[in-house]
């Protein structure tokens, strides 16, 4: 039910503040012909809307949520409790540098311990999520190749384990995608990649480990045959989680990342985030960056990059997500953070050991942050699917992990524990995941109709991707 | 899975069917059956070049977007644009759903027949 159904003419509450400046009422000819359509509820109406709604939903608060590739671990509180300083949130964002200074201190030492942890030169916070830092990170490549006067490169080389967002991000930065084959051992196809290096390749966009969960042994020759043809090798940050205070980017030969904050370092992830996408860059990169920068001096101050690309993003990006995540860092210390990455690798290969006598693992062997199943022999023997599995789950009380991806591995399942929940709880999934298995075996039926226990049934995708219903009507 | 034996297939599971010196392709009933119901089709124009190998036209169902490839070069000389606002029609009569009508044909793959498209499928190589 929406917030415009409940409550009744006439009522309303008084949590609004009245309003304490000088009221100017429009010209007569600037007014609205017909009132807004306002909800119209008392404050105990309102209240129970929302935890009706609030009742509905699931998040990593509730419970298990091995969505792969989106890392989805607690976050912890004390973040909150640090965004939601005063000294954060009463500010404006055209202030003088010098009334926020402590601002600036968090863009800067959060600026500094991410380029540690991913061997970069400067970083940005100005991009809003991983698919705008990509598109970021592709405009200074593209100025870089620009300043340098060398205008023919036009391709962008991705493998096809890649998420979807990167041959989108490819095209929308004016690049045409030349798309290579995965391995049989599910990492990047070497000769294939020689094969389209060349002088008309502006770049590679990798994953690593990759989409699979494999991290690819042959990464420091990728990077030098891109580097050989004259192109720059954009690292996708989406699974650092397996790797972070381990191994950096950097080393790897990457030129410029971006990182997902609201993954790898804890901060709000889906339901509005906001997500946070940074992107870091080695030296010859750093004079494109967006415009906001912060310098140490006498003061801290902003300043812009020689050749910025310009403004990606209104002011500092989603700065509150920054305080989170640098708080997140400074909790766990030096220490912490490569624990995050051995926990995150030793839970999916938990998982993985204890299912694969029931489950095909797409490729066998040690994982690392998350692990991909097929289900495709299950389908053929039962009829039952990857979809029907996960909707299994759902009655369970457990998310499902991604579903039908990467698109190299049939019905497959992606399962990312991430590192922040305990034995006992892998324990139950498993349990879970197994008795799912042996109900698809005797009795596909109760399978294809799951769920039954959650606030919707089965969901007619179809009909919502054929005729979506994008806006409510007013009976009125 | 339905074939028809008037037919040629490709590998990449498109459906030929020549009439003179013009070709008509759309998706075969496995692969519409394989990629579950499509709600969107995105096809190429009058007049556009088609290269045999690559990618003319795309699917998208509710689990991803697959490309559509072209079985042999030509001039694209007719689009079956009833299928934009009805993509459902690939899922309902695959051999009836025809993408586009190629004129101008410059080169064609090795085809198969109805019997070893099955054969092909069959083998799990696909």
């Amino acid at each position: 039910m929406l917030v415009f159904e409940r409550g009744r003419e006439g009522r309303g509450l008084s949590l609004i503040p009245a309003c304490d400046v000088e009221l100017v009422m429009p010209e007569k000819s600037d007014k609205r012909k017909r009132a807004l359509h306002l909800p119209e509820l008392s404050e105990s109406e309102l209240c129970r809307h929302y935890t009706d709604l609030a009742k509905e939903c699931y998040g990593v608060n509730d419970g298990f949520y091995p969505l792969g590739s989106c890392t989805m671990k607690y976050n912890p509180k004390i973040n909150e409790d640090m965004a939601a300083l005063p000294e954060f949130t009463e500010i404006h964002p055209l202030q003088p540098e010098h009334t926020v200074q402590g601002c600036l201190e968090v863009m800067k030492t959060a600026e500094e311990y991410l380029c540690e942890i991913t061997g970069m030169k400067r970083m940005t916070f100005q991009p809003a999520a991983g698919a705008h830092g990509e598109f970021t990170g592709l405009l200074l490549i593209k100025a870089y190749h620009d300043s340098r006067g060398d205008k023919k490169r036009t391709k962008i080389i991705i493998p096809d384990s890649a998420h979807g967002t990167n041959p989108a991000s490819a095209v929308m930065a004016g690049y045409s995608v030349v798309s290579i084959p995965s391995g049989e051992d599910g990492c990047v196809d070497l000769e294939k990649l020689r094969e389209a290096a060349g002088d008309d390749v502006a770049g590679l966009m990798l994953t690593n480990p990759n989409t699979v969960g494999l991290f690819d042994k042959n990464i420091l020759e990728i990077t030098k045959i891109i580097h050989e043809c004259g192109g720059q090798c954009y690292y996708d940050g989406a699974n650092l989680n397996a790797v972070m205070g381990m191994v950096r980017p950097g080393d790897m030969g990457f030129d410029v990342i971006h990182l997902n904050l609201h993954k790898t370092f804890s901060t709000p992830h889906g339901g509005g985030g906001p997500g946070s996408g940074p992107v870091g860059c080695k030296e010859h990169l750093a004079e494109f960056l967006p415009s906001i920068l912060v310098e140490r001096g006498e003061k801290l101050s902003f300043v812009k990059p020689r050749n910025s690309i310009g403004e990606i993003k209104s002011f500092y990006g989603n700065f509150l997500i920054v305080v989170r995540a640098l708080t997140y860092l400074m909790t766990l210390g030096r220490e912490g953070v490569p624990q995050v990455s051995g926990n995150a690798v030793l839970n999916a290969n938990y998982m993985m050991h204890k299912l694969k006598d029931c489950y095909t693992i797409a490729y066998d062997g040690v994982c690392m942050h998350e692990f991909v199943m097929s289900l495709s022999d299950l389908k053929k023997k039962s009829g039952v699917s990857a979809m029907d599995i996960a909707k299994g789950l759902l009655d369970n009380g457990i998310h499902p992990p991604t579903m039908y991806f990467p698109l190299i591995v049939d019905e497959a399942l992606m399962v990312e524990p991430t590192e922040t929940e305990s034995k006992e709880t892998l324990d139950e999934v498993i349990a879970v995941f197994k008795k799912l298995y042996k109900t698809a075996e005797r009795d596909a039926g109760e399978l294809h109709a799951a769920p039954v226990h959650t606030p919707v049934t089965r969901l007619d995708e179809v009909g919502a991707a054929r005729h979506p219903v994008l806006k409510y009507e007013f009976s009125k | 899975m339905e074939l028809r034996e008037e037919l040629l297939y490709s590998k990449s599971h498109e459906w030929v069917k020549e009439e003179g010196d013009e070709a008509i392709i759309g998706l075969t009933d496995y692969a519409q059956s394989e990629l579950g119901d499509l709600v969107f089709v995105n096809l190429p124009e009058e007049g556009d070049e088609i290269s045999m190998g690559e990618s003319f036209a795309d699917v998208e169902s509710v689990k991803a977007v697959s490309d559509v490839y072209a079985p042999l070069s030509g001039t694209v000389c007719g689009v079956n644009e009833e299928l934009l606002d009805a993509p459902e029609k690939i899922n309902e009569a695959p051999y009836e759903a025809w993408f586009v009508r190629v004129k101008d044909i410059t080169e064609k793959e090795e085809l198969l027949s109805a019997g070893e498209y099955q054969a092909f499928v069959e083998s799990g190589n696909e």
